[in-house]
């Protein structure tokens, strides 16, 4: 039987790690346009 | 279901919640990392550095979750002279909340994480640099010295004053001599701030078996050295007003705080009746020594900056 408290933390820690993880993609999608600059759309390839 | 195996204790790693992850990032060790970083960040600008503010924010908060991870790896390998010492018995693992495995591993994503993380958002030198620092607290420092060496703090003390010269880094893309002179003010501040700690935890270390220099050398061998480390750091102190990139506020600032600096060291000298009293007060100057030192060259450099 599962312990309802740690199933608590469990939960807690899982959303943590989705939290951190969401937060990561969203830094570095700010980084590479940031890094790039505004101008995307006409850089030469 | 008991998981983790090895020095420290072993834990149930469904008993950790996020809360005892963070501590094992050593939050109070992290911030003054994300203050001195900060400085050098700024100094970098105010020599001329160009950096976009969200870029030098994300720089910080990589080199922040760097220092985060040192402190992750360090619990993972101390475990079991954790477990030993008052200062450290509270940690996440000696407590039996996180298990060994987890906590190593944690580090082990952050510091790749937070290495790549300063790569995108600065360049290649920050980040080799802070994976440098990283590799030096566990490897050099946490793995190799500490355990081995009297001398473990004086040399591991370099980690603690990499994150000034990462930052600087991270906005010029090189590592001028201003920043390895803020490395030098951290690195020779170390000593005598540990070995004032090591003077009045000491059968603390010698419990854990750690080679501190009091227990080794004799207390009266580690006053004298932290008076002449004391000495040596007040002077490397006032080397950015010598040196032309910090101004005459920072002068007097570093001048009185290394006078006064230089003199708790020497009552810790002299004073061999009363030496762990004397100690606890050099202890708590210490950090107050670094704090304001840093805090006078980015006030500095702010009103040069926006004033």
């Amino acid at each position: 039987m599962s312990d309802p408290n740690a199933d608590k933390r469990r939960k807690q820690r899982n959303l943590a790690i989705g939290g951190l993880i969401a937060a990561f993609v969203v830094i570095v999608y700010f980084v590479t346009i940031l890094k790039i600059g505004g101008q995307i759309a006409e850089r030469p390839f | 279901m008991a998981t983790g195996t090895g020095r420290g204790r072993t834990a149930a790693f469904s008993d950790a919640g996020p809360g005892e992850y963070f501590s094992l990032l050593k939050p109070r060790v992290m911030s003054l990392v994300v203050f001195t970083a900060l400085v050098g960040m700024v100094a970098a600008v105010a020599g001329g550095g160009e950096v976009h503010p969200m870029l030098a924010a994300i720089s910080l908060l990589a080199i922040a979750i760097g220092a985060g991870a040192s402190g992750a790896l360090n619990m993972w390998w101390d475990a079991d002279i954790d477990a030993l010492m008052a200062r450290t018995v509270l940690r996440p693992i000696p407590r039996g909340l996180v298990d060994r495995s987890s906590a190593g591993a944690f580090g082990l994503v952050l510091s790749v994480l937070s290495v790549t993380l300063l790569w995108l958002a600065s360049n290649v030198l920050a980040a080799a640099l802070l994976a440098f620092t990283i590799f030096f607290y566990v490897v050099i420092y946490s793995m190799w010295l500490k355990r081995a060496t009297p001398q473990n703090i004086v040399i591991g003390g370099a980690a603690g004053a990499f994150p000034p010269v990462v930052a600087w880094a991270s906005v010029t893309g090189t590592a001028p001599v201003e920043a390895w002179t803020l490395f030098a003010i951290i690195f020779l501040w170390t000593p005598p701030h540990f070995w004032a700690l090591a003077l009045y935890r000491e059968g603390d270390y010698a419990r854990a078996g750690v080679p501190m220099m009091p227990n080794v050398r004799g207390e009266a061998e580690t006053r004298r050295q932290i008076f002449l480390y004391a000495i040596i750091m007040a002077v490397a102190g006032v080397a950015p007003f010598a040196m032309g990139f910090a101004g005459p506020f920072y002068g007097a600032v570093s001048l009185g705080m290394g006078a006064a600096f230089a003199w708790l060291a020497w009552k810790v000298r002299a004073d061999e009746q009363g030496a762990k009293r004397s100690a606890q007060r050099l202890f708590g100057f210490s950090i107050l020594y670094l704090f304001t030192l840093f805090a006078a060259i980015l006030a500095e450099d702010l009103v040069a900056l926006y004033v």
